[in-house]
């Protein structure tokens, strides 16, 4: 059942990056597949991760496989909020082959099972595990479109003769949404890191190196927040700083195997 | 019904014609019902670059000269002098000419999108019956659908309307964002009016002569400002369009950066439509800051119109799907007299055999009056099928009319007129 519902999301979020991939350039049949793809995709990885809960003993994405595969989930979660429209169907063509490739190394970094018993509670796990990826997947969608502004302001200041050919959302929005999305993220990672340091409190231990740099990445969105708000920072140095945080994102995710939870 | 086209367009008639001939909707409502008359359906579409009749008639011969008759009276011309700017299409050629000028594929810039509303009223202030009314319908259709799978009608065909999606592309939304204008002239005020049809808000107009300023402003809802003013203007607005004579820069890209810190990230579209230019080019180099000129937005808008022409070929694809779809419908109806007619004999064979049988069912409980009441009429529905689906697809082909015949021919169903047609088509 696990198998036949993770080759299914494979092939449904296949089938939305090649078609996001061809249809960028024009509105129409291939955009609107790509669309259904994500939202059928993203269903399909639900009941998954429905099955491998329902089937598990505990928390039952531990796992550096387990962790990735909801990863993938809540970055596709997060991008059906706005990937639906049309305009931004041009985040699809990075986003979906992004969390294809994600999936398919997920698999092949444990397949569907959902791991052993943990030595630590559930509780501890949701909440930590849980809330953290929360965060990373709202950081990495603040990414996308972070690389969707600088790609589109770039076009803007060379003034591209070309500019109106593909559909795109405006800088502003863009900007805002990098800007929101942080907003929510942001919060996540805190109480992410707060259950970590309440359970390191109880139980002791020291910190190892993954919790520094999760820490400096929590510096550095918190960063965004500030200068956005106080110091009027938007645009392309925001997004340039959101890039740089997403950046600490993919070292804390690489080193999760081997620095934390090992 | 025979579909009949009598109309004249920027393709064949100058404006001086045209213009006779330009009807507005009161009139076009009053020519259409002349034309349909007792025993016609018909809608007049009149803009600012066509005028064409359209009519369902029995006898399309007599459709085309009440069509060209009409033309002619309403130009005050004689008929000679029209027909080298007249066209007459019949059936699917009519049909293929209203899907392709709904979809927007015969107007001056393709795509355009005021066409497919006027399509909209001209069905809406015509004559319409059976035929027509499914003609527009299916033009409506046509029109929608051509813009939703093609990118034809999305970019802009003008400078001005390539100066308001550019300033789009910034800010997104326009309202709320306030706009200053440099200069009081007919373009500065084209610009100025296209950026307001799209919700933004003209905040000040500035010009060396202040009376011209405050001309424009009254008209857009501004304030007047003199021309050295303007850079204390920089702070709150959003968009700069400036189209003024002025041999000289009239903003610098110093005086932009002084306007940055106070603006907090905000920002600034500048549109120079000005020659020579008002505005210093280096400003372009400042965070934030786009300035397009002419020649920037003359570039754009030949980019975009030759996307549009690319686009117009999968337009045309669209377009002729729906003149086959309306020619398969039309030729249909052709047929629906004999299937009618082979029903209703149909029928009456089996209500009279039930009737010459009543003395032997008379026996028969209601109920088991109903089920073999049920029972025939399936029989027959079932032995009607296969013969209507086939008829009704060989309707569409040459064939359509013979089979009409034949089938009369073998049930003794009688002579309709409008059955033979297709085999004339």
């Amino acid at each position: 059942m696990a198998e036949a519902l993770f080759w299914a999301a494979l092939a449904a979020y296949g089938t939305a990056a090649t078609a996001y991939g061809a249809g960028f350039r024009r509105p129409g049949r291939l955009g609107q597949l790509g669309t259904w793809g994500v939202r059928l995709g993203w269903l399909l990885q639900t009941a998954l991760l429905g099955y491998q809960a329902a089937d598990a003993r505990g928390f039952p994405w531990t796992g550096w496989a387990g962790s990735l595969e909801l990863f993938v989930w809540l970055v596709v979660g997060a991008y059906l909020i706005w990937g639906c429209r049309a305009r931004y169907r041009l985040l699809g063509v990075g986003v979906m082959p992004l969390v294809t490739a994600l999936l398919a190394i997920a698999y092949a970094g444990g397949g569907t099972s959902t791991g052993h018993e943990h030595r630590y509670s559930s509780l501890f796990l949701v909440l930590h595990v849980g809330l953290v990826l929360v965060a990373f997947a709202g950081f990495t969608l603040a990414a996308a479109l972070s690389a969707l502004y600088l790609w589109q302001e770039r076009r803007l200041k060379r003034r591209e003769a070309s500019i109106l050919r593909v559909r795109v959302p405006s800088l502003a929005n863009l900007d805002e949404l990098v800007g929101r999305t942080i907003v929510v993220a942001l919060p996540a990672l805190t109480l992410g890191i707060a259950a970590g340091l309440v359970r390191l409190a109880w139980n002791g231990g020291g910190f190892d190196v993954l919790m520094v740099v999760t820490l400096v990445t929590w510096a550095v969105y918190g960063a965004f927040l500030v200068l956005r708000f106080e110091a009027g920072w938007r645009g392309r140095r925001a997004a340039y700083l959101a890039l740089i945080g997403f950046a600490l994102v993919i070292a804390v995710r690489l080193g999760l195997p081997t620095a934390h939870f090992s | 019904m025979t579909l009949v086209l009598v109309g004249t367009s920027h393709r064949l008639a100058p404006l001086e014609v045209r213009e006779l001939v330009a009807l507005d909707r009161r009139q076009a409502e009053e020519v259409a019902g002349e034309l349909a008359g007792d025993d016609a359906e018909a809608v007049c579409l009149s803009t600012c670059n066509r005028t064409e009749l359209y009519l369902a008639h029995a006898d399309a011969a007599e459709a085309e000269r009440r069509a060209a008759e009409m033309l002619s009276r309403l130009a005050g011309l004689p008929e000679g002098e029209l027909v080298p700017v007249l066209y007459r299409l019949r059936d699917q050629a009519a049909a293929l000419h209203i899907f392709r000028v709904a979809a927007g594929l015969d107007s001056l810039v393709p795509g355009e999108g005021e066409i497919l509303g006027q399509v909209r009223v001209a069905a809406e202030i015509g004559h319409t019956g059976p035929l027509l009314d499914r003609l527009f319908r299916q033009a409506l259709h046509a029109g929608k659908k051509v813009r939703a799978e093609t990118a034809i009608g999305e970019s802009p065909a003008s400078i001005s309307s390539a100066a308001a999606a550019l300033a789009q592309q910034v800010f997104g939304d326009l309202d709320g964002h306030a706009v200053l204008v440099v200069g009081a002239g007919k373009v500065g005020e084209q610009a100025a009016r296209n950026l307001l049809s799209r919700g933004a808000s003209i905040s000040a107009v500035a010009n060396r002569s202040v009376e011209r300023a405050e001309e424009l402003a009254a008209k857009l809802g501004a304030r007047a400002v003199p021309l050295d003013g303007i850079e204390e203007e920089l702070e709150p607005v959003d968009v700069v369009v400036s189209s003024t004579g002025a041999s000289g820069f009239l903003l610098d890209k110093d005086a932009v950066a002084r306007s940055l810190p106070a603006r907090r990230g905000r920002p600034l579209f500048l549109i120079d439509l000005a020659v020579p230019r008002d505005l210093d080019p280096a400003i372009h180099d400042l965070e934030g800051c786009y300035v397009y000129d002419i020649d920037d937005l003359e570039a754009v808008v030949s980019e975009t119109l030759a996307g549009r022409q690319g686009e117009a070929a999968r337009a045309e694809t669209i377009a002729a799907q729906e003149a086959d779809r309306f020619k398969a419908w039309q030729a249909s109806l052709d047929v629906v007299p004999a299937i009618a007619s082979l029903r209703a004999r149909a029928e009456e064979i089996r209500a009279g055999e039930l009737a010459r049988s009543e003395a032997r069912l008379g026996t028969l409980s209601e109920h088991d009056r109903k089920v073999v009441e049920s029972l025939t009429t399936q029989i027959v529905n079932k032995l009607l099928h296969l013969p209507t689906v086939r008829l009704k697809e060989a309707a569409a082909g040459a064939d359509g009319g013979a089979y009409a015949k034949t089938l009369r021919h073998l049930f003794d169903l009688g002579d309709d007129a409008s059955s033979d047609r297709v085999e004339g088509q």
